[in-house]
């Protein structure tokens, strides 16, 4: 299978003012086209600079970042991203709040196109009704719904995902994580998500990588072998059980080296 | 219900506010020379109404138009500030140093560098006077912008100047009404400073110091009364446009 993403040895340091500050060491990654790659580690590993090397938004030090056999030095167009934080414009309707991607990457496409677009994006995610509200009139979770919308509506390639789930109570973030893998199954499209949430890794993955303590390197690669089809009750099988319990013992290991 | 109390109450605050005034020079048995009360205006305005309507006029199309200009300049310097850190920290000492001179004491250096051009001195003092608070709310505005607001754009290509228009400027809307009010009221003191110290026949200023020379005191307080009314007409303009382009900004109160 052709790897969309690849990452090839890439070393990044932030300048701080006591000195150069690495975050990322030698990193190596592939996602093939149409996979969920979720990648975990301990807090501060520099696992949000990763997306940002991935969306083009920085550039490493040292190593390679390409997505379509292409090299990446600038953003591109075939990129969506969604935060932790849902980012929603609060002087835009919900329905304009999503339509805005499609205003950078396809200025010419009719109005009533794009409202038609993200009107079935939002219905997808269970937002029909609410296209004429304002963010603030939106609970956390439904924002975050919103947030993905946008992220998705101009069918990009890739979806990076930085914690999108992370601010969410465990129903809601459970009801979310149903919800990317219906949106994925009607538009398929790669995926790097973020997480700190071994579960949320395992249930939406098809690969975990788990990162190093900072500099970060892939330390280990999970390839979760569930079915493609998967309910929140397969978190409950001894497989997955198994699984979560591997990742743990790695978190840990990559923990250690951390604190020394 | 809502309407009433809408209009009824600033009305009944305005009411009790002249009783209160004129309740305290009756009690101290003032005469109007050393405090003239509320009573005594109407005369001033019927006799001088003709006076009060031009000069009040110059007075405001002048601190208006000071005030254009410094929501322009304001805005442009706020951005330069908010987009470039060099530019913050070489304009930052010299804006709080400028906005630090009394700018009284700025009224004759105007008054020489432009002899007569009594117009373009008040409207630049309005200006002077104003476009401080204007300035520093654009730059901390942008300069504060969360980095994924401007990634969820940049991250799809977009330039500069797409961010700015799409999501910088409107983000900072609420902030620049915040000190567009601030302004209106600085804008008004700047033209009357030129007004009173340096009169030249123009403005309620001129108004208020011929009152001062001629010893009518009623009329400087009618003065007073029609500034602090204009002051409050310019203000709720600056409401009125921060409802239609910042609306958003309100939250409902519940």
């Amino acid at each position: 299978m052709q790897n969309l993403i690849e990452i090839k040895g890439v070393t990044h340091a932030y300048r701080t003012k006591n000195g150069p500050l690495p975050v990322l060491d030698r990193l190596d990654l592939c996602v093939p086209k149409g996979e969920f790659c979720a990648v975990v580690g301990p807090s501060g590993c520099g696992k949000s600079t990763l997306t940002r090397l991935i969306a083009g938004l920085m550039k490493p030090d040292q190593g390679e970042v390409w997505l379509h056999g292409e090299q990446i030095t600038s953003p591109r167009k075939t990129v969506g991203m969604a935060f932790q934080n849902p980012v929603l414009l609060e002087w835009r309707s919900i329905l304009e709040n999503v339509i805005l991607p499609l205003e950078i990457v396809a200025p010419k496409m009719p109005r009533a196109e794009r409202e038609a677009r993200a009107h079935h994006l939002l219905a997808m995610v269970g937002l029909d009704g609410f296209e004429h509200k304002r963010p603030s009139e939106l609970s956390g979770g439904m924002r975050q719904r919103a947030s993905l919308c946008r992220a998705i509506v101009h069918k990009p390639d890739v979806l990076i995902m930085d914690e999108p789930f992370g601010a969410l109570d465990n129903f809601t973030r459970e009801d979310l994580w149903q919800t990317m893998r219906e949106l994925r199954a009607a538009e398929p499209f790669t995926c790097v998500l973020i997480t700190h949430d071994l579960r949320e890794s395992v249930f939406l993955g098809d690969q975990v990588v788990v990162l190093s303590g900072r500099p970060a390197k892939a330390q280990f690669v999970l390839n979760v072998d569930l079915p493609a089809d998967r309910t929140i009750d397969v978190l409950y099988e001894p497989k997955a059980s198994e699984m979560l319990h591997i990742l743990r013992d790695q978190i840990r290991i990559a923990q250690g080296r951390e604190a020394h | 219900m809502n309407r009433l109390q809408k209009f009824g109450v600033p009305l009944v605050a305005v009411i009790l506010f002249l009783l209160f005034w004129e309740g305290i020079v009756w009690i101290n048995d003032w005469p109007n020379y050393v405090m003239a009360s509320p009573s005594d205006l109407p005369a001033a305005y019927e006799r001088f109404w003709k006076l009060f309507l031009v000069m009040g006029w110059q007075t405001l199309w002048r601190t208006v138009l000071g005030l254009v200009l410094a929501v322009i300049f304001g805005t442009v310097i706020g951005m330069i500030m908010g987009f470039s850190q060099i530019a913050r920290q070489g304009l930052y000492p010299l804006l709080v140093g400028f906005n630090a001179v009394p700018k009284a004491t700025l009224v004759p250096v105007i008054a020489l560098l432009f002899i007569g051009q009594h117009d373009f001195n008040t409207v630049l003092m309005a200006f002077l006077i104003s476009f401080f608070p204007i300035a520093v709310s654009v730059g901390i505005g942008l300069s504060t912008l969360e980095p994924e607001y401007r990634d969820i754009l940049r991250a799809l290509g977009a330039s500069k100047v797409t961010i700015f228009w799409k999501i910088a400027l409107p983000k900072t809307l609420p902030e620049f009404f915040g000190a567009l009010k601030v302004s209106v009221t600085l804008a008004f003191i700047g033209t009357n400073l030129v007004e009173i110290v340096s009169p030249h026949g123009r403005g309620l200023g001129a108004l208020f110091k011929s009152g001062e020379t001629n010893g009518d005191y009623p009329l400087m307080f009618a003065v007073l009364i029609a500034l602090a009314v204009l002051g409050i007409v310019l203000y709720y303009a600056v409401v009125a446009l921060e409802k239609i382009f910042a609306g958003w900004a309100e939250r409902p109160a519940n």
